[in-house]
């Protein structure tokens, strides 16, 4: 059972092939199986047999949508009432969420089943899930390589089928680059189609929560429900959720494929370089026509983001002073300690070096030199793809310059691990949804494609994907021992 | 762009984080390498260029000043490290 989809998997219970206990009791079992690596958190065992239970009853009254029994696991940065929500951090190790967050409730009302909470680089920060307080995310690739990061936790469980479905956020890739390591389908949505409400901050203008799975088909099931206005979340934008499995076959005769040059340059690894170009050349033979783009200001990405991304973590992450919540220190003397110790204390060496520049960035005598400056540049990104954009339909390239690196090979350097996220951030900072899928494989490691659209063109981006998965079968390769 | 310990100590005493003696020159090291590598931002002329602070230039939304909120004091305390009466007990602040 667990090499099928949602979307098979929902047939299958419809049918009354099998029970949503039996494939959320067989998917418990894996997880236990496969714990050395070391996706999950926190596994909601009795939880997930209780929602599995009502699934059922509402199949058999015929009330049953296409996630109704399906066991999804989500990435413990969604608040999950009465459960432990970490954040990947020790600072809550010790929080149970009072609420659901959005995203959590509509797959609740789905009757969709959660198995648990995921792995994730601490407070969403890094892109090898190294900097967990729980500890890393193995590959299920190659158990010596990182699974990528932050969603490393989504992201394996749904290579190793441990689970059906994840749930992923993307601040600056962290959907995308571990749904190319681990060899699945990752879409981060437009900034604002997805509720952040319970979400756990990091940066919030960047912030964008979405599906990770195995097909397309499956992320046009999962977007449909987690998509769409929430009064609770001010940054929710109010715009109908359209029908994203509907145009899923569509044909891509005369689709405007851009790529853009400063994609391709030096920083690519020829073998990977090589996949892409292959990939697209299968939309060429589905009838797409190719063009080069220039996005001149791309390059400066990184650097405005290792600005606005640590000011806004530096602001967020001041809630926890270890007074309403979260870790507080042994005896403090007095309010300055109390506050000074529990975040020393709480807070893992990434997370503090990021709230460091953050704050440094904010500070009196520095604010136009670095964060002004940084949003200023952020417009000339995001008017380099509006440019682009009203030229072609979709824009293509890598998402990461490399396959998956080995654990520890980049942890105790923290610019050559910023460097890796350096075609996934631009999208981050337009606000754009982009996706990765499984293209091939350098290394006997998985090689994602990245593909681009306009503003809450989900759909478009669905269908240009999932008609590649047509003509292909790299998503359904399994690593080995996962069968 | 090199910041020095004394900086470091600055910043975190601002940022209210409490970072180990010994990591310290670390820390000044790593912070002075991320500054470098914003530093390429300096070279870019956008004196005409208006800052973007959000992806959708969105306004806040406005809604009707009516309460939605309940009093859930007792559920959230119940995460608080130490209560007491209803209310967050801290260290003493005034002598």
């Amino acid at each position: 059972m667990h090499n099928q989809t949602i979307a098979e998997l929902a047939k299958g219970l419809q049918a009354g092939e099998f029970s949503s206990q039996e494939l959320t009791t067989a998917h418990l079992a894996r997880i236990k199986q496969h714990s050395a690596l070391n996706c999950f958190i926190t596994v909601t065992e009795v939880e997930a047999l209780a929602q599995a239970k009502i699934a059922d009853q509402l199949i058999s009254d015929g009330k049953a949508g296409p996630l109704t029994g399906i066991p999804l696991a989500h990435k413990d940065i969604f608040c999950t009432q009465g459960i432990k929500t970490s954040c990947g951090s020790k600072m809550l190790d010790n929080f149970q969420a009072p609420y659901n967050a959005t995203v959590i409730e509509r797959f609740n009302q789905a009757g969709a089943v959660t198995l648990g909470k995921l792995n994730m680089d601490e407070f969403a920060m890094g892109s090898s899930n190294e900097t967990s307080f729980f500890g890393p995310v193995k590959n299920p690739w190659d158990h010596s390589a990182v699974p990528g990061g932050s969603s490393g936790g989504s992201a394996c469980a749904v290579a190793a089928r441990l689970a059906v479905g994840a749930t992923g956020t993307d601040t600056g890739g962290s959907i995308r680059q571990p749904a190319a390591f681990c060899g699945i389908t990752g879409l981060k949505p437009t900034y604002g189609r997805v509720s952040r409400y319970g979400m756990i901050a990091f940066a919030s203008s960047l912030d964008q929560g979405g599906p990770m799975t195995r097909t397309v088909e499956d992320a046009a099931l999962m977007l449909q429900t987690m998509a769409g206005f929430d009064s609770r979340d001010s940054t929710s934008v109010d715009k109908p959720v359209p029908d994203y499995s509907k145009g899923l076959n569509d044909s891509l005769a005369g689709l405007k494929i851009g790529l853009p040059k400063e994609f391709f340059g030096d920083n690519l690894n020829t073998q990977m370089a090589q996949v892409v170009e292959e990939a697209i050349a299968e939309y060429t033979r589905l009838g797409a026509e190719v063009v080069e783009v220039s996005m001149p200001n791309i390059n400066l990405s990184i650097p405005a983001y290792y600005i606005i991304a640590p000011a806004e973590c530096s602001a967020n992450l001041s809630r926890f002073d270890g007074v309403r919540y979260g870790h507080r220190c042994e005896a403090p003397e007095d309010l300055n300690d109390l506050y000074t110790r529990s975040r020393g204390e709480g807070f893992g060496s990434e997370v503090k070096r990021r709230i460091l520049i953050g704050t440094y960035a904010l500070s009196t005598g520095y604010y136009d030199a670095y964060y002004l400056q940084a949003q200023k540049i952020r417009r000339l990104i995001s008017d380099d793809f509006k440019k682009v954009l009203s030229e072609v339909d979709v824009l293509m390239g890598p998402v990461t310059p490399t396959p998956a690196f080995g654990l520890g090979e980049k942890s105790g350097d923290p610019i050559e691990m910023y460097l890796s996220d350096m075609y996934t951030i631009a999208v981050n900072l337009a606000g754009l949804p982009a996706l990765s899928i499984p293209a091939g494989f350098v290394d006997q490691k998985p090689v994602g494609l990245q593909i681009i659209g306009n503003y809450f063109e989900e759909a478009r981006l669905l269908n240009v994907a999932h008609r590649y998965q047509q003509e292909t079968d790299w998503h359904q390769q399994a690593p080995a021992g996962i069968e | 762009m090199a910041l020095t310990t004394e900086e470091v100590n600055k910043i975190a005493y601002l940022a209210r984080l409490g970072i180990d003696e010994q990591d310290v020159d670390s820390y000044a090291k790593e912070l002075s390498g991320i500054l470098n590598l914003v530093e390429q931002m300096s070279s870019v002329n956008t004196e005409q260029v208006t800052p973007m602070a959000h992806p959708m230039d969105q306004v806040q939304r406005l809604r009707v000043d009516e309460v939605t909120e309940g009093d859930q004091r007792e559920l959230f305390q119940a995460q608080a490290p130490d209560v007491e009466a209803g209310l967050y007990l801290v260290p003493k602040v005034i002598d």
